[in-house]
C-alpha cells in the first residue's frame, strides 16, 4: 500500500481539452506527477489551472484527451478516483454554516466511519490543526487563515493518496501561509502526493519538486524549480542610482559586468538586469557583487540595490513573450462556466 | 494535550504547526467501509437538520408566509365566495395547505444553487459515496420543513374554525398525500438548481410556473365556475388532483381516482425529473 502510494505516476494526463462556449479553458494538457511529491501548476487566472483539476478530480469531464488517477480513469471509474483523492477548492469545501467538529463529523460518516469513531478523528483533527478550542463555532465566523485550516482538515480526513489544493493560498496573510505551507509539507512527507495550484513562482518555489507553467490552457514548460529558473535567469537586479545623469554610464558598466542587456526603467534613476542565465558560470549573487564593485570604482553611487528572484511575470515574459496578465475576462467566462 | 497547537483564553494564539500533531493525523489509517444509499442519504438529512438548528430564520418561509396565506385568503375571499369565511374555510383550508406546501418546494431549488455557487458541493462530489445520497438527503430535510409548514396551517385553520370529518386519521392521511408530492415535485427544482445560474433565476422560474399552477386549479374556487378552455386545464393540473384528494381524506371520504391520479404525476415527476438531475449533477 505504501509503496504504491509513493512509487509511480500519481497523475497521467495526455491532451486534456476542454472548452467552455467560445473559451478553450484546456487546450491540449499533459501532465505527468510522480506519486509522493508536490507538483506545482503556476500560471495566472484564467490559465486553465482550475479547470484541470477540476477534470482530475472527477468534477468535469473532459471534451478530449484522457486522464487517469493511480492507473484509473477519470471518466469511466471516477468513483475509483474518488475513493483515492480529496479536493480543496478555492471556495467553501466546508459548509459555513455548520461548526468546525459538525463539519469533520459529517464528512466522518459519510467517509464510512460510525459517530464514535468520526467524532474522534474531528477532535484529533482540530487538534493537530490548532482549531480545537473552534470547533464548536460556527465556520462562518473563523478567520481567513482558521478557514483554510478547516478546508484542509476535511480534505484530509481520509488520508487520501491525491490532494488536491487549488490556490491554497491566495488572499491570506504572511503568517497563515507559512501554516499551510508547513501543513503542505507534512501530508507530502506522509506519502501524500499533492498536486498544488498557484500563481506565485515563490509558492511552487518553497513546495514543489516539479512545477509545471501553465499558459491558455496548456503546459508551456515543465521541470524542477532549478531548471525552471536557470531556463530563464535565476533572478533580477534592481538599481537605483543617486544621480540620473550618471545612469548611461552605469548601463555600460552594468553591460559590461553582467553580458545582459540592461533595461533602463521609467523611473530615471533605475536601471534592471537579469542574471544567472544560462551560460554564465557565475551564481547569480556573484555576478550582481561584481558587478556592484565595477560601478564603484566607475565612480557611480548606487542608493539601493536589491536581487530578486524571476517574479512570475519575468517568467511569462521569457516563456511565451507575452507578460502574465490575469486574464480576468476569460477568468470570468470559466468562471461563469463552473 | 500537550502540543503548541492548542489555543487558550480569549484571543487565538498563534497556531504553530506541530510534526508530532499532523503525524497523529496523517498516518494513513483503515479505510472504513463505504455507506450505504441509505446511510449517506441520512446523514446529508442529518446536515440540513443542523442547517436548521444554526439557521432558524429559514423556518420563516414555512412558519410565517403559510400563517398570512391562510388569514388573507379566507377573508378577502370568505365572504364573497361562501356564506361566511368560516365556511370558505370549511372548503378552502386543504387547498391552501398544498398551495403553501407546494410553493415552499422551491427552496429546495434555491439552497442546491447557494450550496453549488459556495463551492460545497464540489466536496460532495468527489465523495465515493451513492451520487443521489446529497440531493436525497437535502429533499429529506425537506420535507421535514413540509409537515412543519402543513402542521402550522392545520393549526391556524383549527383556530379560526377549520373542522375535518376525517378526525386525525384523516388530516394525517391528507398531510401524508401532500408530502409525497412535494418530495416528488422537488425533483424539478433540485434540476432547475443545477441549470439555472443564480439564485435569483430560480426564484424567478419557480414563481412563474407556481403561480399558474396553484391559482389555475380547483384551490380557491370549484372548477365548474370557469370556461371551458381554462376547466380543461385546470383538470389536467396535477395541484388539481392532489387538493382533491387532500380534501377527500380530510373530510374522511376516500378519492381513488384522483389519489392516484396524484401518485402517477408523484412518480412521473421523480423518474423524468429525478433523472434529468442526475443527468445535470453527473456532468457539470
Amino acid at each position: 500500500m505504501m509503496s504504491e502510494r509513493t512509487t509511480g505516476l500519481a497523475i497521467e494526463a495526455e491532451g486534456l481539452t476542454r472548452s467552455f462556449g467560445e473559451t478553450r479553458a484546456l487546450a491540449g494538457m499533459d501532465l505527468q506527477v510522480p506519486a509522493g511529491t508536490v507538483y506545482g501548476l503556476l500560471g495566472p487566472n484564467g490559465a486553465g489551472k482550475t479547470t484541470a483539476v477540476r477534470v482530475l478530480a472527477t468534477l468535469l469531464r473532459p471534451d478530449g484527451g484522457r486522464a487517469r488517477v493511480f492507473g484509473h480513469d477519470v471518466v469511466t471509474q471516477a468513483d475509483r478516483v474518488r475513493a483515492r483523492v480529496s479536493l480543496t477548492g478555492q471556495y467553501a469545501s466546508v459548509d459555513e454554516d455548520l461548526t468546525g467538529v459538525e463539519n469533520l463529523v459529517l464528512l466522518g460518516r459519510l467517509l464510512g466511519l460510525r459517530k464514535p469513531a468520526a467524532r474522534e478523528r474531528a477532535d484529533q483533527l482540530l487538534a493537530a490543526f490548532g482549531l480545537t478550542d473552534a470547533g464548536a463555532r460556527q465556520v462562518k465566523k473563523y478567520s481567513g487563515g482558521m478557514r483554510r485550516r478547516i478546508d484542509i482538515a476535511a480534505s484530509i480526513l481520509n488520508t487520501p493518496d491525491l490532494l488536491f489544493l487549488d490556490e491554497p493560498t491566495t488572499g491570506l496573510d504572511p503568517r497563515s501561509r507559512n501554516q499551510v505551507w508547513e501543513i503542505v509539507r507534512a501530508v507530502v512527507a506522509h506519502g501524500t502526493t499533492v498536486l498544488l495550484t498557484t500563481q506565485y513562482l515563490d509558492e511552487a518555489d518553497q513546495l514543489a519538486g516539479r512545477i509545471a507553467v501553465v499558459d491558455h490552457g496548456r503546459v508551456i514548460a515543465e521541470g524542477t524549480p532549478g531548471e525552471l529558473k536557470s531556463s530563464i535567469g535565476a533572478g533580477t537586479v534592481h538599481l537605483r542610482l543617486r544621480d540620473a545623469a550618471q545612469r548611461p554610464e552605469a548601463e555600460k558598466v552594468l553591460q559590461a559586468a553582467l553580458g545582459v542587456p540592461v533595461q533602463l526603467e521609467a523611473d530615471s534613476l533605475a536601471l534592471t538586469a537579469r542574471v544567472g542565465s544560462e551560460g554564465n558560470d557565475l551564481a547569480a549573487g556573484e555576478q550582481a557583487a561584481r558587478a556592484l564593485a565595477d560601478l564603484a570604482r566607475a565612480g557611480i553611487v548606487v542608493d539601493d540595490f536589491s536581487l530578486g528572484q524571476p517574479s512570475l511575470d519575468e517568467v511569462f515574459l521569457a516563456l511565451t513573450d507575452h507578460p502574465a496578465v490575469p486574464d480576468d475576462e476569460r477568468d470570468e467566462q470559466l468562471e461563469a462556466a463552473r | 494535550m500537550s502540543n503548541a497547537a492548542t489555543t487558550s483564553g480569549r484571543a487565538p494564539s498563534v497556531y504553530v504547526p506541530s510534526a508530532e500533531a499532523l503525524a497523529t493525523v496523517l498516518a494513513p489509517g483503515e479505510r472504513p467501509a463505504r455507506p450505504s444509499a441509505l446511510a449517506a442519504s441520512l446523514t446529508f438529512g442529518w446536515r440540513a437538520l443542523l442547517k436548521i438548528k444554526h439557521v432558524p430564520e429559514q423556518l420563516f418561509d414555512v412558519t410565517a408566509f403559510p400563517i398570512i396565506m391562510v388569514l388573507m385568503f379566507t377573508y378577502l375571499f370568505g365572504g364573497a365566495l361562501a356564506d361566511s369565511p368560516r365556511d370558505y374555510l370549511q372548503f378552502f383550508l386543504p387547498g391552501i395547505m398544498v398551495t403553501s406546501v407546494v410553493m415552499i418546494t422551491m427552496y429546495t431549488g434555491v439552497g442546491l444553487n447557494t450550496d453549488i455557487e459556495k463551492g460545497i458541493f464540489d466536496r460532495f462530489r468527489t465523495l465515493p459515496v451513492w451520487r443521489p445520497a446529497a440531493l436525497v438527503g437535502m429533499i429529506f430535510g425537506d420535507v421535514l420543513r413540509y409537515v412543519l409548514a402543513a402542521v402550522v396551517i392545520l393549526s391556524v385553520g383549527l383556530v379560526l374554525g377549520f373542522r375535518p370529518d376525517g378526525g386525525v386519521l384523516g388530516v394525517a392521511a391528507g398531510i401524508g398525500l401532500l408530502v409525497v408530492f412535494s418530495f416528488a415535485f422537488s425533483w424539478v427544482w433540485t434540476f432547475f438548481g443545477l441549470v439555472l445560474r443564480s439564485e435569483k433565476s430560480v426564484m424567478g422560474v419557480s414563481m412563474m410556473v407556481l403561480f399558474p399552477l396553484t391559482f389555475l386549479s380547483n384551490v380557491f374556487v370549484e372548477p365548474s365556475t370557469m370556461p371551458g378552455w381554462l376547466q380543461a386545464f385546470v383538470k389536467a393540473n396535477p395541484i388539481t388532483h392532489l387538493v382533491a384528494a387532500v380534501r377527500a381524506a380530510m373530510a374522511g371520504q376516500s378519492d381513488p381516482t384522483n389519489t392516484m391520479w396524484l401518485l402517477l404525476w408523484s412518480a412521473g415527476f421523480v423518474v423524468v425529473f429525478g433523472t434529468l438531475t442526475m443527468y445535470r449533477y453527473n456532468r457539470r
